[in-house]
């Protein structure tokens, strides 16, 4: 083997989740130097490591685990975990902005990112100009709504107030979506060096983060990041001998999905429940303790450094009609590689979902792909070719939101799904509208019924009525967008509700008060089902085919869990 | 003096005047104690100022904070919608089962508390679950249901060792 320099270890929460740390203590206690690394976007490799030796070279290995470096140290070939070409294209497909760093550079090395120079160079323009910047790239808020960032920045730098901020939203609360907590753990410097020209342009002089309060390696990283930055003067007072000073604060979220939104941030920073007030006045003028507030969303800070680095019209040149530059998207469910994508904007749903993706895993048929959370919808095969940006998804039904991108296959039931996020968003209500509150519990109960078999025709029409007065009777965005998820399902899956409701049938076997076990003509009669059952539901003489007893079954699955043979069939 | 409060109060030494600081000081109280009991809550108020009925009420708004006591093991199983699709209800079930306890229970040793969250954020692991202790969180990922088990008896043993 080649002398080892050093061993780059990706260290986000997948690759430390996947035991990246004790392939790092492997490593290290036979002398090799080990740095750590943020998220290197195949989470679905982890734990991934970057063997550098001495003539230079370096050597990407994947599933890398503790077994894996044991094996290797005791001389099993390298080329067993070398990455294959056709991972490698899981990068080399995409295009990176936002995630330049991540997995790239050590994020606990501020020399490891830079100088701050684009920092250091917007500090000698005027806000105008840094504004006219941003509005010649056309970036666009990266959150889920896609309000134009100059324009924002401009309103909170014309208000007029003794104090202003700018809060970093970093409260990640769409679930399936994980790209700002890889750019927080991976590359956090590239959002505090944008939220410090943010202050400058604005005029404010304090910037807070509000971060979930599930991310703590984020937190972590975030910390160590505004220490190394106050360190070197690209923070704190009279930043580059200029008169503009700038700190960063980290504020801790304590578990709320509506706090994603504006106003509802704005009172859980000022330590209240989070609930949502009328916009008028939005938080460029009355913000954190009624002071003029910009709030951006992580990826979008993330874009900032960049655009200045390299010019407003370079990121313009990327992306596609409305939507300029990249967006980050993040891979998860039923497909073969999971995990982080960034791609120029206007790239089709195809190209990320079986291009960088692979398809869906284990042979199985693609149903859906459910974008932009509780707020989006589900995008079904025929829709597979509209490109990513703004306005194409909107159309669909569905919204780009913050990115995340559940691919779902023959095994999901789209009513389930349905029922899924209104659950959540039922539970996320703050509960002010009464349309949200109550609406969306009775929009659940309809689901509910329906996936128990006690759906009434009448049904439909019901959700279709209730879906509208949510919206309609809603204040902020999540009482607005909570029916997306279930009028996407009934567009283009109406026909797995009409299954449920007249036949009692879920055709993907998944709803339990729908579907029966029963044994097949694989079973050997090993007996397997029979020990594991807790009901005694199973009988049959050892050798001889099982019988199910339908009646006293529960539905538990332990029976298709211990069956070595696909004999425990749902049908 | 109770030397728990004692704790408290340094805390509040620094946040009893900032203001805009509740939850900030709700979480380092729960820090302290695991949880927010009626006498920290009443306690707070004294300090604070606030309405004990208003910290109360913020204190309910967000998922994070406890009115109960959890075991040694808070384990937060993944209900995001990867996790979903990847069978987190089975794994959910097999946990409650395992354990005996439902949602934001603890079991009768004091051992465990189970907790469904919304989404742990390592979607590419599907179904995950993770497990804060003394020593710090641990995530486990492509869970199954028996690797669950395995998981929390593991635990269990080490803990019946310990003692």
């Amino acid at each position: 083997m080649k002398y080892i320099v050093k061993a780059v270890i990706g260290q986000g929460s997948c690759g430390i989740a996947s035991g990246s740390k004790k392939t790092a203590a492997i490593l290290e206690a036979v002398g090799i130097p080990v740095e750590p690394t943020g998220c290197i976007g195949n989470c679905y490799l982890e734990p991934i490591v970057d063997f550098h030796f001495a003539d230079g070279s370096s050597t990407r290995l994947v599933k890398f685990d503790e077994e894996a470096a044991k094996k290797v140290l005791s001389g099993e070939p390298l080329a067993n975990y070398i990455i294959s070409e056709e991972d490698e294209r899981y990068l080399s497909g995409q295009k990176r902005i936002v995630l330049r760093n991540a997995g790239v550079i050590n994020p606990e090395d501020i020399s490891a990112y830079g100088d701050y120079s684009a920092l250091r160079n917007a500090v000698t323009h005027r806000s105008e100009e840094i504004i006219q910047t941003l509005k010649t790239s056309g970036l666009r808020g990266r959150g889920g709504a896609g309000f134009p960032t100059w324009f924002k920045w401009d309103a909170a730098a014309k208000a007029v107030g003794d104090t202003k901020y700018v809060v970093c939203n970093a409260d990640e609360g769409d679930p399936g979506a994980f790209m700002d907590r890889s750019v927080l753990e991976g590359d956090p410097h590239s959002v505090l060096e944008g939220m410090a020209i943010c202050g400058f342009t604005i005029g404010a002089s304090e910037g807070i983060i509000y971060v979930r309060a599930e991310y703590p390696l984020a937190i972590k990283r975030l910390e160590i990041a505004i220490g190394q930055a106050l360190e070197k003067g690209y923070l704190g007072e009279n930043i580059f001998n200029t008169a503009f000073s700038f700190k960063i604060r980290i504020k801790a979220g304590a578990g709320a999905f509506v706090c994603g939104e504006e106003t509802a941030l704005i009172a859980s920073l000022e330590g209240e429940r989070g609930m949502p007030r009328l916009k008028p006045p939005f938080p460029a003028q009355k913000g954190y303790w009624q002071q003029p507030t910009n709030i951006n969303n992580v990826e979008t800070f993330a874009n900032i450094p960049w655009i200045f680095n390299n010019g407003g019209d370079k990121f313009e040149a990327i992306g596609y009609e409305k939507s300029k530059g990249t967006k980050v998207f993040a891979l998860a469910g039923k497909i073969r590689r999971g995990g982080l994508a960034e791609v120029p904007m206007g790239v089709s749903l195809r190209d990320i979902i079986y291009g960088i993706g692979g398809g869906i895993k284990d042979g199985k048929q693609f149903k859906a792909v459910q974008l932009g959370g509780p707020s989006g919808g589900c995008v079904p095969e025929e829709l597979l070719d509209t490109p990513v940006d703004y306005e194409s998804i909107n159309q669909t039904g569905a919204i780009v939101g913050s990115g995340g991108m559940i691919v779902m296959d023959e095994t999901t039931c789209m009513v389930d799904m349905a029922r899924y996020f209104l659950d959540f968003t039922r539970n996320e209500s703050c509960g002010k509208c009464n349309y949200c509150r109550i609406g969306t519990k009775r929009m659940l109960e309809i689901l509910e019924r329906i996936t128990e078999g006690k759906g009434e025709p009448s049904d439909i029409e019901l959700l279709h009525e209730l879906a509208d007065k949510v919206k309609e009777g809603s204040l902020c965005g999540l009482g607005q967008t909570a029916p997306n998820p279930v009028l996407t399902t009934l567009r283009y899956f109406g026909n797995e509700y009409y299954d449920h409701i007249f036949e009692k049938k879920c055709t993907a076997h998944s709803c339990k008060a729908l579907i029966h076990y029963d044994i097949n003509e694989n079973c050997i009669g090993c007996g397997a089902c029979k020990r594991n059952c807790p009901v005694e539901a199973i009988s049959g003489e050892r050798k001889v085919r099982h019988v199910l007893d339908k009646e006293k079954c529960i539905k538990c699955g332990k029976c298709i869990e211990s069956c070595k043979f696909n004999a425990v069939v749902k049908i | 003096m109770n030397i728990e409060l004692e704790k408290l109060d340094k805390l509040l030494d620094k946040y009893a005047d900032a203001p805009g600081s509740l939850i900030t000081v709700l979480q380092n109280a729960q820090e302290i104690y695991g949880w927010l009991s009626e006498g920290t809550i009443e306690h707070i108020s004294g300090r604070t100022g606030i309405k004990a009925a208003k910290i109360y009420g913020v204190a309910t708004f967000y998922t994070q904070f406890r009115l109960k006591p959890i075991g040694k093991h808070l384990i937060m199983l993944c209900k995001g919608t990867a996790c979903h699709v990847n069978g987190a209800d089975d794994i959910a079930a097999a946990a409650s089962e395992h354990l005996s306890v439902a949602d934001n229970e603890t079991t009768a040793d004091g051992l465990f508390t189970l907790n469904y969250v919304a989404c742990l954020g390592c979607c590419s692991l599907a179904p995950v679950m993770m497990i804060r202790s003394d020593g710090g969180e641990e995530t486990y990922g492509s869970l199954t249901n028996a690797k669950v088990r395995q998981i929390l008896d593991d635990i269990r043993a080490k803990e019946a060792a310990a003692e």
